[in-house]
């Protein structure tokens, strides 16, 4: 009876870890698979363990050049965008002022806008003003759908900020712009560099606008998508596995630091 | 607040707009409109290459619905059900992490989104080994005689199974934001009410999760309808989507008329999901 | 901490705050004088917040001005004024430390040397180890302290504060009111202090505003208005009072005679103009003897009832008694003998000093200012 009860009590641990494991799985192979030696060109069946994929990352230039590609262009995207998305979050939350249900509706269509016709009604417009196709239409078209994440992002943060606070920095003789540099955008850091950490993980990872407009480069993921006929390389598989494993170290970093701070201040 | 301050206040936030709006005015709404133009333009000869005239061709989109209305069906139906889907596998991790969980809530969290850092194209990909014929699953079901085809690759299956597995974060996420929110001592408020386990969550937790499994279903559905990527990775010739077929139109096949009819089409179903939403939700809580 | 010079009076003049369906504030003037300690008292929703972050600067007014000295500060924004605010939430700031916090309007000011003066801050309300500390880390108490510090340090003209001690627990409440008055002694800013505990006002307070629904009902010092209300709301809303309605039959001496419902009960002349007609007579639960019915040597107001009810509270005891025309009394004793306490039932005398009476404008709404009880069917 006992057994009984304390199984029930923990089915919701037990769904839980199940779906976790189930997103986790391909994850899973595709780091085992990145020490595989793959008998023929498709890493798809385990062959025999190797690290040459890791310490031969760049043996085909092109995986290299393609990851490189994709970082620039994650760059300056989560940059123009972040700053961009920011400006309307502090326009939408903090101000009131004629026209802000418009401009809200706005920024959300964008949001809900599939990427097929995002994608699609941009290459026509870089087509008919005659720019061509390359590393900065990419940049260009990224930009403009990240730009609506990062106001939904840096929104939540800003939404939850207490405005009584910004009274108390202006009845302490806090001016404007010194109540925004002291006590405003110190608080709403955090989501902005949630925004901005998003806004990198969507523009490295974005394939259907990004192919659309890519013209002749080859980003990290249009790479993967024109090898996946083919059979792709183990290297993939470490780079992959790299970002995924630095995401988590980033965070683990940020955990410390955070601790240490707190018991600093008790010293 | 003086009414000079007032109105520098205003001042300022038509400042902070101008950059997003323009830019968005720019490169959205001006290509949007002139897609829409595009969709109505008449075919100047019988090849793409001879080029399209600026027309009313309303006939154009009942062309497009009438030849391509199998793909809608199945776009929104494979969405549908993969989002269905989500929300029975998100709602027990998401409540896990908001109720139960204190000290590795933000740990599962970190699991959840980390995952986005690893190509969602090579991770699909994986999905296409796992279940291969030749895999371990595959030959596990088929000794069992569960599968009809033998197969699940090239299966409508197959491509609902990608379109759960790459879209559950987007349910989990605003699911677990607004299981979050919800005050723990309203549950003991019940309990203390004669409320029973059961009751607890029909009359409570459920009512008040409610905005984030429609902010889930949102940004579950529409994506999902609109992808290609699962059906041409995953699934067969007989699963392509709407998706597969706008962008087909226009990279391929370069009727652009015809690809933009049906990405209106597309769009427009999408808006008046998107109206109904917003008529019981309001534009406050949009963002 | 050095006193602080050239404090100056703090004048309202016809000061309005209308908002689209109501009106907050109705032409309010008065006058605080500089270096006091200023209360304004009032429930709910009667405006009291509203005119103190006007002149904080938070709100702006429909009309009116607000000035200090002679200088009116309407038309200032905030940042350019004289005065500092101790927030009922607090509103520390949490992403910086105590010392920072201390520290924030010196430095917005532009003073570079600030580390001797917030040092010398933190001591005063006895903050010192925690100054590396954020606000989180500290009890409500101590973050109480913090915004007091914060705003002191910059020794404005005027602190307000707004029902800074709602949070804390009782003791810490009457240790906090205390050390408020101390403090504010010490450093001779004025203080406006906004609240609803009446308590609070009359414990801190040099003068003391009763407002009600955007206007000030009675000002004056706490003994004052207590003791001598001049509305209904006033005699109810600060502690309790019994009201009689009656007629003026006469003059006896220096006493006004009055016919309350058959009975005749005395006021002193002087308390009142009203020399015929209808007229309002009360008077405080306290100031009532409950005694037996053939006690000897009483004072001149008596009347005859029976105990309805009767409340043990430690250092008294209240009474509800039922006067013969069915009007409920109360009456508060002072637990002097725990053997000599009255029962339900038992007939008794209500007695007082006509001394003790106040007047009040008949016309009036007598029940102005009761709390609304609960009506459980």
């Amino acid at each position: 009876m006992k057994l009984i009860k304390y199984l029930r009590s923990k089915i919701l641990l037990g769904l839980s870890l199940a779906i976790l494991t189930y997103m986790m799985i391909p994850l899973a192979l595709i780091i085992i698979l990145s020490f595989n030696r793959p008998k023929g060109r498709q890493n798809t069946a385990w062959n025999q363990f190797t690290l040459d994929a890791w310490t031969n990352i760049c043996r085909d230039p092109t995986i290299c050049r393609a990851f490189s590609v994709s970082v620039q262009i994650a760059v300056l995207v989560t940059v123009i965008a972040t700053i961009i998305g920011t400006m309307i979050s502090f326009a939408l939350v903090r101000h009131k002022f004629s026209g802000k249900d418009g401009a809200t509706l706005g920024v959300f269509i964008p949001l809900s806008t599939p990427d097929v016709i995002l994608g699609a009604s941009l290459l026509a417009l870089f087509l008919n003003i005659f720019i061509p196709l390359g590393f900065w239409t990419v940049v260009l078209a990224q930009i403009t759908f990240t730009i609506s994440f990062v106001v939904v992002v840096v929104n939540a943060r800003l939404a939850g900020m207490d405005p009584r606070l910004e009274q108390a920095a202006m009845d302490l003789y806090a001016t404007p712009f010194q109540t925004f540099r002291y006590v405003t955008f110190p608080l709403a850091l955090p989501g902005i560099a949630a925004a901005a950490l998003i806004s990198l993980s969507l523009s490295f990872d974005d394939y259907i606008i990004t192919s659309f407009n890519s013209g002749r480069i080859v980003t990290f993921p249009i790479y993967i998508w024109g090898a996946a006929q083919r059979g792709i390389p183990p290297q993939v598989n470490v780079i992959a596995s790299l970002m995924f494993l630095g995401s988590l170290a980033l965070v683990a970093l940020a955990a410390i630091i955070t601790r240490r701070r707190r018991l600093k201040a008790f010293a | 607040m003086t009414t000079l301050a007032k109105k520098r206040k205003i001042k300022t936030a038509y400042l902070l707009l101008i950059p997003g709006a323009a830019w968005l005015l720019f490169f959205f709404f001006f290509p949007l409109s002139s897609l829409l133009a595009t969709s109505l333009k008449r075919p100047l000869g019988a090849a793409p290459e001879d080029g399209f005239a600026y027309a009313l061709q309303f006939s154009n989109y009942s062309n497009a619905i009438a030849e391509y209305w199998p793909y809608f069906v199945r776009a929104f139906t494979y969405a549908g059900i993969a989002t269905l889907v989500c929300i029975l596998l998100a709602y027990p991790i998401a409540y896990y992490m908001a109720f139960k969980a204190t000290k590795y809530k933000y740990l599962m969290l970190v699991l959840i989104v980390a995952p986005f850092f690893a190509s969602f194209l090579l991770r699909t990909n994986a999905w296409k080994t796992i279940l291969s014929a030749d895999g371990f699953v595959v030959g596990f079901l088929n000794a069992l005689g569960a599968l009809p085809e033998e197969r699940i690759l090239s299966t409508s299956i197959a491509v609902v199974l990608g379109l759960i597995y790459n879209f559950l974060p987007f349910m989990i996420l605003p699911l677990f934001i607004s299981l979050d929110k919800i005050d723990k001592r309203l549950l003991e408020a019940a309990g203390d009410l004669y409320a029973t386990g059961s009751q607890r969550f029909w009359k409570v937790v459920w009512p008040l999760s409610i905005p984030g499994v429609v902010s889930g279903v949102i940004l579950t559905f529409i994506p999902a309808s609109g992808d290609y990527i699962n059906a041409q990775l995953l699934g067969g010739v007989s699963d392509k989507m709407i998706g597969n077929v706008i962008q087909s139109q226009f990279i391929i096949l370069r009727n652009y008329p015809q690809a933009s009819a049906l990405s209106f089409s597309f769009m427009a179903v999408i808006l008046v999901l998107i109206y109904l939403y917003l008529r019981r939700v309001g534009t406050k809580d949009l963002l | 901490m050095a006193k602080n010079e050239n404090v100056q009076d703090l004048h309202l003049k016809n000061l309005t705050k209308r908002y689209e369906d109501f009106t907050a504030v109705h032409d309010l003037t008065l006058t605080i004088p500089a270096g006091s300690f200023f209360a304004l008292l009032g429930p709910s929703g009667c405006g009291k917040t509203t005119t103190l972050r006007m002149i904080a600067g938070l709100e702006e007014p429909t009309s009116g001005e607000i000035l200090i000295g002679t200088e009116n500060i309407v038309p200032f924004p905030p940042y350019k004024r004289p005065v500092n605010t101790v927030f009922q939430s607090y509103a520390l700031f949490p992403h910086l430390t105590i010392y920072e916090n201390v520290a924030f309007g010196l430095r917005r000011r532009g003073i570079k040397d600030v580390d001797k003066t917030v040092k010398e801050m933190l001591s005063l309300v006895e903050l010192s180890t925690m100054a590396e500390r954020k606000p989180a880390q500290l009890s409500g108490g101590q973050q109480q302290r913090v915004a007091v510090a914060r705003a002191l340090i910059n020794k404005p003209d005027v602190l307000l504060l707004d029902e800074p001690l709602g949070a804390l627990d009782l003791k810490l409440r009457r240790q906090m009111q205390l050390e408020l008055k101390w403090i504010q002694k010490d450093v001779g800013t004025t203080f406006v202090h906004v609240t609803h505990d009446q308590e609070e006002a009359m414990t801190m307070a040099d003068t003391v505003a009763v407002m009600n629904e955007g206007r000030i009902e009675q000002m004056g010092s706490p003994v004052e208005i207590y003791e001598n209300p001049k509305t209904a709301f006033v005699a109810n809303f600060l502690g309790q009072s019994n009201l009689f309605t009656g007629t003026v039959k006469g003059v006896d001496g220096d006493l006004v005679a009055v016919d309350v419902n058959g009975l005749t009960l005395y006021v002193p002349k002087g308390k009142t103009n009203i020399t015929s007609g209808k007229i309002v007579i009360g008077v405080r639960p306290e100031k009532i003897k409950v005694v037996d019915v053939d006690t000897p040597n009483l004072p001149k107001n008596q009347i005859v009832g029976t105990i309805s009810d009767n409340a043990f509270v430690g250092v008294s005891t209240q009474y509800v008694v039922e006067s013969p025309w069915g009007q409920e009394l109360s009456a508060f004793e002072q637990n002097v003998d725990p053997n000599d306490l009255g029962y339900k039932g038992n007939k008794v005398v209500l007695a007082w000093e006509p001394r003790n009476s106040f007047v009040l404008d008949p016309d009036e709404d007598l029940t102005a200012g009761i709390e609304p009880e609960l009506v459980l069917n």
